[in-house]
């Protein structure tokens, strides 16, 4: 693929060469999603007998992994062949196939207009962008119901409305979605957007890779799915060895849709990396890129770093249950504390991934709706490299009470409570930036000062988490989980709808209902906290988490916490609406630049044209500088060609000097 | 722009109040009312309780955490509670704020505050975990911070026990989906209850059949992961008499929910009575396990399985380190 992105043709702009384009077939002969599903039943098939066909006559060892009671074999082969089918089908070894013939390759671009793109493998970022989007909500959704159903269960103590297996697996297949899936949540729609938008740039670095990122998340949405009538999995989404190894065949699902996400946000970190590294217009020095970038460059600095770990340990374990390894089998060799730590090596990074991209977004926005400059900018970008940077010398703080390592677990709640130095940063910028605002209650603004609140209880609760002491008492139990809640939720998802009301006119020309979306941001925030705030006292209480009963005594705040919980869910649904209402039914337009924000991405028109812009644009000066005398415009989109010039020169000699 | 808004507000001094003053009062006074009432008021009821030395070491960490934090959080709110309402947008004034970009003395001294808080936490912390013999935490097969009387040897493991100059060993043994005790200085009878006496030293060593569970005796301050063919040491003081509950607190399966019993703390004579009964209730079991399954910090399942599951499953009816209560590969309903 790095064929495809030389200098000189990345370098080339404004369609294909002529004649170049690939003949246009009829619609249902051209590859897009029906024959991606085509391909994948196909491969699904193939990998299966394949599988039936190696293992035909060699018996599943007992004391191996793997269900005792079925071939796993089969099943991984058929996922692995299930996901090239599903490539193949949506047509991304075409142009590597057109290359070995020394055919032309498809324009990037080629589709400018249109639904059907949205189901195609697109290379344009915005297209991109938006199916991440429609993508993220229905993962999103899906995942919710099914917290919906574990609060359903916890109503009673007694009486049961799942038996405890399904439980097991809805608790399973919650966690998993969530935390697999949502990793791209703000990354994926707004990142791959926004972030050429927003640095002066007509295109990303790797358009293919970016592509498939994408695709590759319904398909391990779809395979994590398949879990269920294989028997589901019922090991949380921590998935630890040896339970995970014995489980039936759904953890097959659970290990190969992971591992498969795992290679997704590698891809799509990877092409945001190199994209803000080399794909900066002139004059866009590091000193003046967005908040907003700063956040999706520290993601995607730990999604590269953290996300080989978690397809390795996937894939060792898939090799446990099929093949017979011993990595995690403790009487045959391997340890189970491997896993714990692989797991953990990459699963703590991946909690900051699911926390900078908000910290991006609120920082972004904040200035935009108080009409100041950003508070101490070098000062936020240090809290996000100082959380990116730490959130790989953390993980052992879910292992305080495992037995391995005792003697590290100072350093470790040393580590740990560091983090809360650089996070203290981001506060210190938003309380700095209100100070003697004009503050516009505007939905997205909103959401903003909710993250803060909650981010607060979050990260406030997470020194309790880190102080070993204190940790003995509170680990694997729900005051863990109110934690991460109040982090991921309480952070992300609020960061996530403020860029959906704040993005979305930018993104689709389209404005969402402000009415309906102060009614959603207060039901959202009345109901997250009413049912988060509780869940603190029931873990200190005593109940560990992902138990089907509990205490008798707690009862009370469960179905207090239950209620709440669907007040949360049905305001999810209120933004849903909003959504679809909005942009499908009434399409009230809104091409210019609602919020007055001096940010790159507003001074193109909305939606953007294929290229972005018409020229490269020369940024002039810092995107926060409101109120500023004399400030110069963000940049000049129409720079003559000497200025041009100049402005690379002058920024070469700038680094020199530097 | 900036001009405009900078002269005024240097010109109208007197009848700009002064945040900055404001802002720190009225947060003392809320920090330390809140600080306060925190302490007296719900910091002595606040879990784990006192059951348990290590339990109360936890609770004192979780009130001294929260004089900390509770600061910290009241002035957070406080301030954007204070300047949400002061620096509202008006109607009709459509100018851009003060364009302030920094101020290197507030930053400096956010970070330096930040950084002493949080080193002094660790200090807090660290000392906290060391100084009643780790915590209550799970440290391993060769704990570091240990309690008094307590590094005992593999002999003195099954030495007979002497109260007050000893802790007393109780070997727990996570199987999907029960904990059972096993008390090697007494005997080594393994019994489906778990028992202490008052006033000792306590170790568990942890350990797991099958999966990885996590032994929670939650009014004793105790947790520590069971982990198959790994012993896991936990120390705690039983201070009083009563009855607390031992929960699985890490995932283990489909009946994991279920996974819970309660435990008593009895005076030191009744516990020695309850010995003697259980050890009289299981003398047959207990020499088969014995013979069979000798004390050990570890058990291999498979092992166990072939040598002694049936004369053990045929005289006990339940048994751990006797192994298969049930099969380890095929979960099904207790």
């Amino acid at each position: 693929m790095a064929i495809e992105t030389e200098p000189g043709k990345a370098g080339r702009t404004g369609g294909g060469e002529p004649g170049g384009a690939p003949q246009v077939r009829a619609w249902w002969a051209r590859p897009a999603l029906h024959t991606a599903i085509i391909g994948a039943v196909v491969g699904y098939a193939f990998g299966h007998w394949l599988g039936n066909l190696i293992t035909s006559g060699y018996p599943q060892a007992a004391t191996g992994g793997g269900s005792p009671d079925a071939n796993d074999t089969p099943i991984v082969l058929g996922y692995l062949f299930l996901v090239v089918g599903w490539l193949a089908g949506m047509g991304i070894f075409n142009d590597l196939g057109r290359q070995m013939f020394g055919r032309p390759i498809a324009d990037e671009h080629a589709e400018a207009t249109g639904l059907a793109r949205y189901f195609r493998f697109t290379l344009d970022h915005k297209v991109v962008g938006i199916q991440y989007l429609v993508g993220m909500i229905i993962y999103f959704c899906t995942a919710g119901l099914l917290a919906m159903a574990i609060r359903t269960e916890l109503l009673s103590p007694a009486h049961h409305v799942f038996s405890a297996p399904v439980y097991a697996e809805i608790v399973g297949e919650h966690g998993t979605m969530m935390m697999m899936l949502m990793t791209s949540v703000i990354l994926g729609p707004f990142g791959n957007y926004l972030v050429p938008l927003m640095i002066g740039s007509k295109r990303v670095a790797y358009p293919r890779l970016e592509a498939v990122s994408f695709w590759l998340t319904p398909a391990a949405f779809l395979i994590l799915l398949t879990a269920l009538p294989l028997g589901g999995f019922h090991f949380g989404w921590t998935g630890y060895a040896p339970l995970s190894v014995q489980d039936s065949s759904g953890a097959d699902a659970y290990f190969f849709a992971f591992g498969l996400m795992g290679l997704s946000i590698i891809l799509a970190g990877f092409n945001i990396l190199v994209t803000v590294i080399c794909y900066r217009a002139p004059g866009m020095r590091w000193s003046r890129i967005p908040m907003f970038i700063w956040g999706l460059l520290g993601t995607s600095v730990m999604m590269t770093l953290a996300g080989p770990i978690l397809v390795g340990g996937t894939y060792m374990t898939l090799t446990d249950r099929t093949v017979q390894t011993a990595f995690f089998a403790d009487q045959l060799g391997g340890a189970s504390y491997l896993w714990q730590n692989l797991f953990w090596f990459f699963g703590h990074p991946e909690v900051y991934i699911l926390a900078l991209p908000g910290f991006g977004i609120v920082l972004e926005l904040l200035p935009v709706f108080t009409r100041k400059p950003l508070f101490a900018y070098k000062v936020a970008a240090a809290g996000i490299i100082g959380v990116t940077l730490l959130s790989f010398f953390v993980w052992q703080h879910h292992l305080f009470d495992s037995g391995i390592n005792p003697d590290m677990r100072p350093l470790f709640m040393l580590t740990t409570e560091l983090i809360s130095i650089p996070t203290g940063f981001i506060f210190l910028v938003g309380m700095g930036t209100l100070w003697k605002a004009k503050i516009r209650f505007t939905v997205p603004m909103l959401f903003c000062l909710a993250f803060f609140f909650n981010f607060l209880i979050g990260g406030v609760t997470g020194v309790y988490n880190s102080d070993t002491p204190a940790d003995t008492t509170e680990h694997g139990s729900f005051f863990v989980m109110a934690h991460f809640h109040y982090t991921i939720m309480g952070g992300l998802i609020f960061a996530f709808m403020a860029g959906c009301y704040y993005w979305l006119p930018k993104m689709t020309g389209i404005k969402l209902n402000q009415t309906l979306g102060k009614w959603h941001f207060w039901l959202m925030f009345l109901g997250f906290n009413a049912t988060f705030l509780p869940l603190f006292a029931v873990g200190l209480l005593g109940q560990p988490r992902r138990v089907f009963t509990y205490a008798r005594s707690l009862q009370t705040l469960n179905d207090w916490v239950s209620i709440s919980a669907f007040v949360l869910g049905f305001s999810i649904l209120l933004f849903v609406i909003n959504f679809v209402w909005s942009t499908v039914v009434v399409r009230e337009r809104e091409t210019g630049n609602p919020w007055n924000s001096r940010g790159l991405e507003w001074q193109t028109s909305s939606p953007p044209p294929v290229y972005n812009f018409e020229h490269v644009p020369v940024v002039l000066s810092g995107p926060y500088e409101y109120g500023v005398k004399d400030a110069p415009p963000v940049a000049d989109l129409n720079p003559p060609g000497g200025v041009l010039t100049a402005a690379v020169a002058g920024s070469e000699t700038e680094r020199a000097e530097a | 722009m900036a001009a405009e808004t900078q002269a005024p507000a240097a010109g109208a001094a007197g009848r700009e109040p002064n945040h900055a003053l404001r802002i720190v009062v009225v947060w003392l006074i809320l920090a330390v009312a809140a600080d306060l009432l925190y302490w007296f008021v719900l910091g002595p009821n606040v879990p784990p309780g006192h059951l348990g030395s290590a339990a109360q070491g936890q609770q004192f960490d979780l009130n001294v955490m929260s004089v900390m934090c509770i600061p910290v959080v009241v002035g957070v709110v406080w301030y954007f509670g204070y300047s949400l309402v002061t620096w509202r947008h008006r109607e009709g004034d459509d100018e851009d704020g003060p364009p302030i970009q920094g101020n290197t003395r507030i930053q400096v001294a956010w970070i330096t505050v930040t950084s002493v808080v949080v080193l002094a936490l660790f200090g807090f912390g660290t000392y906290e975990l060391i100084a009643p013999a780790g915590s209550g935490a799970g440290e391993g097969a060769a704990p570091i911070w240990n309690a008094p009387g307590a590094r005992l040897t593999a002999a003195q493991q099954t030495a007979p026990w002497v109260p007050g100059q000893q802790a007393l060993v109780v070997q727990v043994i996570g199987q999907q989906w029960k904990f059972t005790y096993r008390y090697p200085q007494l005997g080594g009878f393994e019994s489906p209850n778990l028992v202490l006496p008052q006033g000792q030293w306590i170790q568990f060593n942890v350990t797991s059949l099958d999966v990885i569970h996590s032994f929670w005796a939650y009014q004793l301050g105790v947790k520590a992961d069971a982990n198959p063919g790994v012993d896991n040491v936990a120390y705690t003081k039983t201070q009083h008499v009563g009855s607390f509950t031992v929960r699985c607190a890490e995932l283990c399966g489909l009946w994991h929910g279920a996974m819970f019993d309660s435990g008593k703390v009895l005076p030191l004579s009744q516990f020695q009575s309850w010995v003697s009964a259980t050890k009289t209730q299981f003398a047959t079991v207990t020499a088969i396990l014995n013979k069979c399954v000798p004390y050990a910090t570890t058990y291999d399942p498979t092992v166990i399985r072939q040598s002694c599951s049936g004369p053990v499953m045929k005289k006990l009816g339940l048994t751990s380190a006797g192994g298969g209560y049930y099969p380890p590969q095929d979960p099904s309903q207790p």
